[in-house]
């Protein structure tokens, strides 16, 4: 795994997943996609670029350990449910805006900030279980 | 939904209708806060002195607003809250009727007792391996299993109840814990399935998974058969969570295996969590099912009290003797159940609130013990008394309330549940419960009189204070007193003054028995 | 179809029913991993199966036109197919941990936490 041309081509193959997996994340409501799946990408450009550049690396480019993205997931999700307290619906209920940014027309929404929150906490347990592996793989 | 602004779709036929006060958001604060916090606190995992408070406040708050539904349920009746505004019963319900809401707050008030103590008592080490998050996201499942309304989703927070719990139990990982948490895992694991297995054949059966549905349309159908092995089946999945005899062994073999916080909230709420789901489902959904089975499940209690107490009579640590003491006590809650009368219900339900009071206070303070003894083993321990008058009282008053005498909570409960067994004669159950007390008393009064009266481990002279005294760190005994003089005064207040309880139970035993209000407020008001 | 599935599921119990039983933890490992398939194509079955009918609803309708297959089993599945499979993935850390730790997976010797020769609780006072 360790040829010159895997390591120099990894970083763009990560980099390009994760771009691609917040695509897939962001489409998810009305095509297939989501973010269980986005996430499932996400965590596995980490773990190429785990294999790749080392786990330190990895490490040092999410800024933050993994379990603590998972932890910001699980928060969002359930602060995506906080909302509809204010518009005096049942909790969890989705709820709409259409911002007009340049023109174009924005469908934001609670499901939105909730895939958002699977996201993170996918791409947070799985990449802390990968990186587990990789690191014990050295010993 | 994602279409643009401009085209509006006609909703009223597939959405509830939106009139929410703020008060009905009360039915999810109990699952919601703790989720909230339990996230929080992972995110916190390199700040380990920050855990313990975060909880706290956490859990308070949880408390609180547990509290709040349980005022709301006793004032206005179950309420319903389905999420994501879909129509019942496609959408998921939480409804809190007064059982879920009583058992709700109970749980959230000795959950956060087992906080307060192991503020002082958990190591760096275990905060950094997540035992506060892990603490809350079960706390989630225990209250999600509670409210909920819908059998799948009842399902999925015994899950979550469940994993958290894993993770708890093997925090530590010394050989013992091993050795326990294999057998804890691999038992409530099948269970779970099993009650996976039997949700999917209810399914299949009805079509619904609304327990307000399942209700109405079991009566409304005629299922003879197939409804038997459905309650059969879900008599055998949640009596192995409840530890009910014969699928019991899983309990002794675990529960004294890990931290003494972590033994404490699971003797006092995981197999309540089991007690309460064969309320829910044997008792409202299956309820002439059970009829039938009644002579079987008063066996199971009988032979489940009987197991649990000759256990605790053979073991020498501290430990293992409250681990079968909360399997008699599950014998006591199923008794209850075989009768199913509303007095028994209501019995059933007040003996679990005791219970999960006071079965997490004992293990508390055999956590002091082991700390003033260096040992959890009637052999090995003395001189408590000596050492710490406080303690001693606490546990007095705990071995009274377990052991069902005045003036405790432990008394209430075991006076309501003989009198329904002997309003329907069932007198040999009403025998084996004064029995199971008896025994009990031998049980628990043997460790007062060994660890607490006698001056030293054994072999020492009567009255001789041979042991060296042993000072705990003030934060210990300040926490550890907090906590534990909490749930003693909780049981106290409830034996001295029970009739809030009493009369509690009783209007939550009438709404098993005739969930119209539970069913009406599922699918009141809404567009028929 | 149903009925053939229905075989199948009552072989899946059989064989993880077989393997449970079994005092080797490995053995029970591979029991919980088909009897958490079983219990999902159980789920499965007793939805009914539809063939070849997505449960989508035309952009103009409100409700589908025709008979469609049932999406709730799926979701079920696939809950629980999440659910059992980290199950699994923690048992199976547990077993090798614990062969690691308490050098077998013979559950007749795994004794350490209920000791055969525990003592006997103090018969006087």
């Amino acid at each position: 795994m360790n040829t010159v041309i895997f390591r120099t081509f990894a970083p763009f193959l990560a980099a390009l997943m994760v771009l691609f997996s917040i695509f897939i994340l962001l489409r998810g409501h009305n095509d297939p996609g989501g973010g269980f799946i986005g996430g499932l990408l996400a965590a596995s450009a980490f773990a190429i670029y785990g294999i790749s550049n080392g786990v330190p690396a990895v490490r040092r480019a999410l800024f933050v350990h993994p379990m603590s993205l998972a932890g910001f997931g699980l928060l969002i999700a359930g602060l995506a449910g906080v909302p509809s307290v204010f518009a005096d619906v049942p909790f969890l209920t989705g709820l709409w805006v259409y911002p007009e940014i340049g023109g174009v027309e924005l469908a934001l929404s609670t499901p939105l900030v909730f895939d958002i929150g699977v996201y993170f906490v996918v791409v947070g347990t799985i990449t802390s279980i990968a990186l587990a592996l990789e690191e014990r793989h050295v010993d | 939904m994602a279409a643009s602004s401009s085209e509006k779709i006609d909703l009223t036929g597939i959405m509830v209708p939106a009139d929410l006060s703020p008060s009905d958001f009360l039915i999810v604060t109990p699952v919601v806060i703790p989720i909230i916090f339990g996230a929080l606190l992972v995110m916190l995992r390199s700040k380990p002195n920050w855990q313990s408070p975060v909880a706290i406040t956490g859990l308070i708050l949880a408390m609180l607003g547990s509290f709040g539904l349980l005022q709301q349920v006793i004032a206005n009746g179950p309420i319903t809250m389905t999420m994501g505004r879909w129509l019942p019963p496609f959408g998921i319900s939480f409804t809190a009727d007064l059982m879920g809401a009583l058992f709700a707050f109970t749980g959230l008030f000795v959950a956060l007792s087992g906080l307060f103590y192991s503020r002082f008592a958990s190591t760096t080490l275990e905060r950094r391996y997540g035992f506060y998050p892990f603490y809350m996201l079960m706390m989630a499942g225990v209250s999600g299993a509670f409210l909920t309304g819908d059998i799948f989703n009842l399902y999925v927070w015994f899950e979550v109840l469940l994993i958290s719990s894993f993770g708890m139990i093997v925090l530590g990982s010394d050989r013992v814990q091993m050795d326990g948490t294999m057998k804890y895992a691999f038992l409530n694991l099948i269970a779970t399935t099993m009650f996976l297995a039997a949700t999917g054949y209810l399914y299949g059966m009805l079509g619904t998974l609304n327990m307000a549905d399942i209700y109405a349309k079991l009566r409304s159908t005629d299922l003879q058969g197939p409804a038997y092995t459905l309650a059969l089946m879900y008599l055998l999945a949640f009596g192995m969570k409840a530890a009910a005899f014969p699928l019991n062994f899983w309990l002794p073999a675990s529960y004294h295996t890990p931290r003494i916080v972590v033994s404490a909230v699971f003797a006092g709420l995981l197999t309540k969590v089991g007690v309460y789901a064969l309320l829910r489902t044997t008792v409202m959904l299956f309820g002439e099912q059970r009829d039938a089975l009644a002579t079987g499940i008063a066996w199971i209690a009988g032979l489940t009290m009987l197991v649990g107490v000759f256990g605790a009579l053979a073991q020498t640590d501290i430990r293992r003797i409250f681990g079968y003491l909360v399997i008699s006590g599950i014998g006591t809650m199923m008794a209850g159940i075989a009768v199913a009368t509303q007095t028994g219900i209501a019995g059933t339900v007040i003996y679990a609130v005791h219970s999960m009071i006071v079965m997490t206070a004992l293990y508390l303070t055999v956590g002091a013990i082991g700390r003033l003894c260096g040992s959890t083993d009637i052999r090995e321990a003395g001189g408590v008394y000596a050492m710490s008058p406080m303690l001693a009282v606490a546990f007095l008053v705990l071995a009274l309330s377990v052991s069902g005498l005045p003036p405790t909570s432990g008394f209430w409960s075991k006076f309501v549940l003989v009198k329904a067994t002997l309003e329907i004669g069932a007198w040999w159950l009403a025998a084996l419960i004064m029995i199971s007390g008896l025994l009990t008393s031998i049980a628990v009064f043997r460790i007062w009189i060994f660890a607490f009266w006698r001056g030293g481990p054994e072999g020492t002279r009567d009255g001789a204070e041979a042991w060296t005294r042993v000072n705990l760190e003030s934060g210990y005994r300040l926490n550890a007193g907090l906590a534990i003089g909490l749930l003693m005064f909780a049981s106290f207040a409830i034996g001295l003054a029970p009739e809030n309880l009493l009369s509690i139970s009783a209007d939550a035993a009438r709404g098993l028995l005739h969930p119209t209000a539970y069913t009406d407020s599922v699918f009141g008001g809404l567009p028929q | 179809m149903e009925v053939y599935l229905a075989i199948l599921i009552g072989c899946f119990f059989t064989v993880s029913i077989y393997l449970l039983m079994s005092k080797y933890v490995i053995r029970m490992l591979l029991g919980v991993g088909i009897l958490g398939n079983a219990v999902n194509l159980l789920i499965f079955t007793a939805g009914r199966i539809t063939r070849e009918v997505p449960p989508i609803i035309p952009e103009e309708l409100q409700i589908p036109a025709e008979l469609t297959a049932n999406p709730l089993p799926q979701a079920l599945v696939l809950t629980a197919i999440v659910i059992s499979f980290s199950f699994f993935a923690f048992l199976l850390v547990l077993g090798f941990r614990s062969y690691q730790d308490l050098k077998t997976d013979d559950t007749e010797t795994m004794r350490f936490a209920e000791p055969v020769d525990s003592p006997k609780p103090p018969l006087g006072y």
